[in-house]
């Protein structure tokens, strides 16, 4: 591909030397803010609230993390991908079917990039996504509740990073293929990569009502790592950006192998007239099996289906879906600035920031200002495009969120820094150093149309020394920073759970009114339900026990079970009956070989036990509840198999 | 009675018409595990909590000190109270159409046998709630009894308790203390004396 721009592709460490030379002045300049200072502004006096809630990726513990902002503090996770012994999810009954994949029970996934459902390219507070990366699968949480509400699987991916990333309107959320593989897949020669590797863009629609996901077509494209994403919003709402990098399609040691060129690209996605060529039948069905996994409110319960086909659209079959805007080099997060119209791109080896302008893309596609094509998407000429370059902004550019403000925020792995530029004129405005090597950043609405700003979360890779010492492995760190004035000023280091990838923060007052305190028991239909202390009761099918248990402050009913077997399969279905805010009940039995249950008020959970020796095993309440709480207790008693002693439960029809 | 007067009374009777629209009366309980507060509107055909699972957590709550649960439909007053305040509603307007100053003298007598009559009920459910306790109760403090203040707080082991009238209980206090203020006004005014 040629350009006439120069583009710089010196060896990195080289690189990293020389610009941090030249950086090194605008390092030394960042203003010391008064620890004083700094606490007032992280300050929440006790009993008051934080202004933001932060929604951040658990990366490789696979869940969410909640916390505040200006104070750092955590205050809930969510478990989205993996289990969580904690409250059963992912081992009680309700809740295992959430984990199902087309390769089986999968406990466990890497959890990027939590991305809020918009409205007008707005969070409304409705939900917030999660892509899975290692098994590709996409997650929405509901923000009512804090809980996972439905997971669904991408077929015919690999690795899916550039996701989930919604519409301005949440018409869809998106998912990629990050390593590109046999689609569909096929047994062949890796080193036949080229012929048969290839790509998938995959459009998830979302119902506007019920946020309920289906896969609505997959785009067939050449077989390159696709590897993060943005949806654009105003001028540019139909489209959707991609970055991508192994254009060389190099299948052995790609860190050296897929880093020969010097532009990769962005693949630029008509979605509209992707509908358009899906409507007119050039998209074809294709087999698939994947695993769409759903929690049904009225019964708290995930039920999984899956799904046997997929619509697929080859992009060569269908011009002016798709179109690739060479961008230096092997680039990673792209950013569209809150007018739509800049599409900003961290070329993680380059040695400037690219921007691209969407009004000179449609310019240059309508002109045919194209340099070739690849695999029969065309290639758009670089300098057709390009708005213009941040010179020298530091080493490694990764991420960008915006302030609303006229100015973007591009996070620096090598250099270790935030880098605030103009939107205008893209000069370098000001610097700030991260400890240590930040990977995504995030300001309150830093990826909408109107950005809250005031603050920018550093979220970074390497924490050495900032936190006393916890052996080898040491939490994440995150930083809080001031962008309210002209001047970067770090304000609080905080640790985090699990690798925060990246982060989305929204003003609280949008979700505290929506909050559920309790669920409601009488609209609980979980078939093994006891709704008041008259229900409950024990019944055996064959070598299966059903316990039909109410808890409340501060007792179980039954509490004395008589007739299980060894080897029984006893499912304690426990309902709370409390219907009084934050008074959750536990429930545990000695040997129980899965995890605890922690059930909500109203709500049923269901936890299977299977004893192995004869013997009177104690259960108990493991939350403490009450002043009573240590009385909350019970007793099975296990007989030999075969034994004759009749299965009885001290129920108040048995009294 | 003056015409200003049989006006006012027909007004005050009016007013009561409130009372099945908005509670009589509040109670409320707080302690440091409930910030946001506990409470039960009494009204003159029901007793609802204040918030919609209140009155269950209060009955929850109240079953290891031993105390009966409310049960509103174990209550009979909540069945003829509205009947009873249709009745005083009728005889205020009565009153003020009739206009003769004995009859106002005698509603006036009603309504203060009425409102003593619904405050000495009202302490007696209070007293029997908070005295007849379960024997086998998980936590019995000596001497300890659980009845709300009739009017005003209390201290009640972890709970702080308050009870004061309602908007309905404020609207009634007022229609009741403007027809006895009239009816002490008429009888001081000379016999057929201009208004």
């Amino acid at each position: 591909m040629s350009s006439s721009l120069s583009i710089r592709s010196a060896a990195m460490l080289g690189a990293a030397v020389a610009v941090l030379a030249l950086a090194g002045c605008g390092k030394g300049n960042t203003p010391a803010v008064g620890a004083t200072d700094a606490a007032q502004r992280v300050f929440v006096p006790p009993g008051q609230f934080d202004e933001f809630y932060l929604f951040t990726s658990g990366g490789f513990s696979g869940q969410i993390g909640v916390y505040g902002l200006p104070s750092g503090r955590l205050f809930r996770t969510i478990p989205v991908f993996s289990q969580n012994p904690e409250n059963a999810y992912g081992y009680s009954e309700q809740t295992k079917a959430m984990l199902n994949t087309s390769y089986g029970f999968i406990p466990w996934d890497d959890s990027h990039h939590p991305e809020f459902s918009m409205t007008n390219g707005m969070p409304d507070g409705r939900w917030i996504f999660i892509n899975g990366n290692n098994t590709p699968r996409v997650a929405r949480v509901d923000l009512t509740d804090f809980n996972t509400a439905e997971i669904i699987e991408i077929p015919h991916s690999a690795g899916n990073h550039a996701s989930p990333f919604v519409t301005e309107n949440t018409e869809y959320s998106v998912a990629a293929t990050r390593f590109s593989v046999p689609t569909p897949q096929a047994d062949v020669p890796i080193a036949s990569y080229k012929e048969n590797f290839r790509g998938l863009l995959t459009f998830i629609k979302v119902d506007s009502a019920t946020g309920r996901m289906k896969i609505a077509f997959q785009i067939l494209m050449p077989g390159i790592n696709y590897d993060l994403s943005h949806s654009g919003k105003g001028p540019s709402r139909e489209w959707s950006f991609f970055t991508s990098y192994n254009s060389e399609q190099a299948h052995t040691l790609l860190e050296v192998n897929a880093s020969q060129n010097d532009k990769d690209y962005v693949a630029a996605v008509h979605w509209t007239a992707a509908e358009q060529c899906v409507a007119q039948g050039k998209a074809k069905q294709m087999p698939a099996r994947y695993a769409h996994n759903v929690m049904d409110r009225a019964t708290h319960t995930a039920s999984t289906t899956m799904e046997t086909s997929t619509t697929f659209l080859d992009a060569k079959d269908c011009p002016g879906v798709v179109y690739y805007l060479p961008t230096p080099k092997s680039p990673h997060g792209v950013d569209v600035d809150p007018s739509g119209e800049l599409i900003v791109v961290g070329g993680k080896l380059a040695s400037l920031i690219p921007v691209h302008s969407f009004s000179r893309m449609l310019k240059a596609i309508e002109d045919k200002a194209f340099d070739g094509e690849v695999g029969g998407v065309p290639v758009l000429k670089y300098e057709a495009t390009i708005a213009g370059e941040v010179k020298e902004p530091g080493l490694g550019p990764l991420h960008t969120e915006f302030d609303g403000q006229g100015n973007g925020y591009t996070s620096m792995f090598l250099s270790s820094e935030i880098v605030k530029w103009s939107l205008k004129d893209f000069t370098v405005l000001d610097r700030i150093p991260t400890y240590y090597s930040i990977g995504h950043l995030s300001i309150p609405g830093g990826d909408t149309r109107k950005p809250w700003g005031k603050y920018v979360v550093a979220l970074n890779k390497i924490t050495k020394d900032r936190y006393l010492p916890t052996g080898p492995e040491l939490a994440q760190s995150a930083q809080l920073i001031d962008i309210s004035g002209p001047k970067m000023q770090l304000l609080l280091d905080f640790p985090t759970v699990g690798e925060p990838h990246y982060a989305q923060a929204i003003p609280a007052a949008m979700l505290t009114g929506n909050q559920i305190k309790t669920f409601d028991l009488a609209s609980n239909k979980d078939p093994f339900a006891a709704l008041n202390e008259a229900a409950t009761g024990v019944t055996r099918q064959g070598r299966v026990v059903h316990v039909k248990m109410t808890s409340i402050r501060s007792h179980f009913i039954p509490d004395n079970i008589e007739g299980v077997q060894v080897g029984d399969s006893v499912f304690f279905h426990v309902t709370n009956l409390e219907q009084d805010w934050d008074v959750p009940h536990g429930f545990a039995i000695t040997g129980l070989t899965n995890s605890e249950l922690l059930v909500m008020p109203g709500e049923t959970r269901t936890i299977v036990w299977v004893p192995s020796k004869p013997g009177v095993f104690p259960f108990y309440c493991t939350d403490f509840c009450s002043a009573l709480h240590q009385e909350m207790q019970g007793w099975v008693r296990v007989s030999p198999r075969g034994s004759n002693v009749a299965l009885v439960a001290n129920t108040p029809a048995k009294h | 009675m003056s015409r200003l007067t049989r006006l006012l009374v027909a007004l005050a009777a009016l007013s009561m018409v409130v009372v099945y629209f908005r509670p009589l009366w509040h109670i409320g309980l707080h302690a440091p595990q409930y910030p946001e507060g506990l409470g039960l509107y009494i009204a003159v055909d029901k007793i609802v909590g204040e918030k919609p699972q209140d009155l269950n957590s209060i009955n929850g709550l109240n079953h290891y000190i031993g105390m009966k649960a409310i049960s509103p439909d174990d209550i009979p007053e909540l069945r003829f109270m509205p009947k009873i305040v249709a009745g005083l509603i009728a005889g205020g307007l009565l009153v003020a159409a009739v206009g003769r100053r004995g009859l106002l003298t005698g509603y006036a007598a009603v309504l203060i046998v009425f409102s003593l009559a619904g405050l000495a009920d009202f302490y007696k459910w209070s007293y029997d709630y908070g005295h007849d306790l379960n024997p086998a109760a998980a936590i019995k403090v000596p001497g300890m009894s659980y009845q709300p203040p009739l009017i005003g707080n209390k201290q009640i082991l972890n709970f702080h308790a308050s009870s004061w009238p309602a908007s309905g209980g404020w609207v009634l206090i007022g229609a009741v203390s403007l027809v006895v203020a009239l009816a002490v006004l008429e009888r001081r005014r000379p016999r057929g004396a201009p208004a």
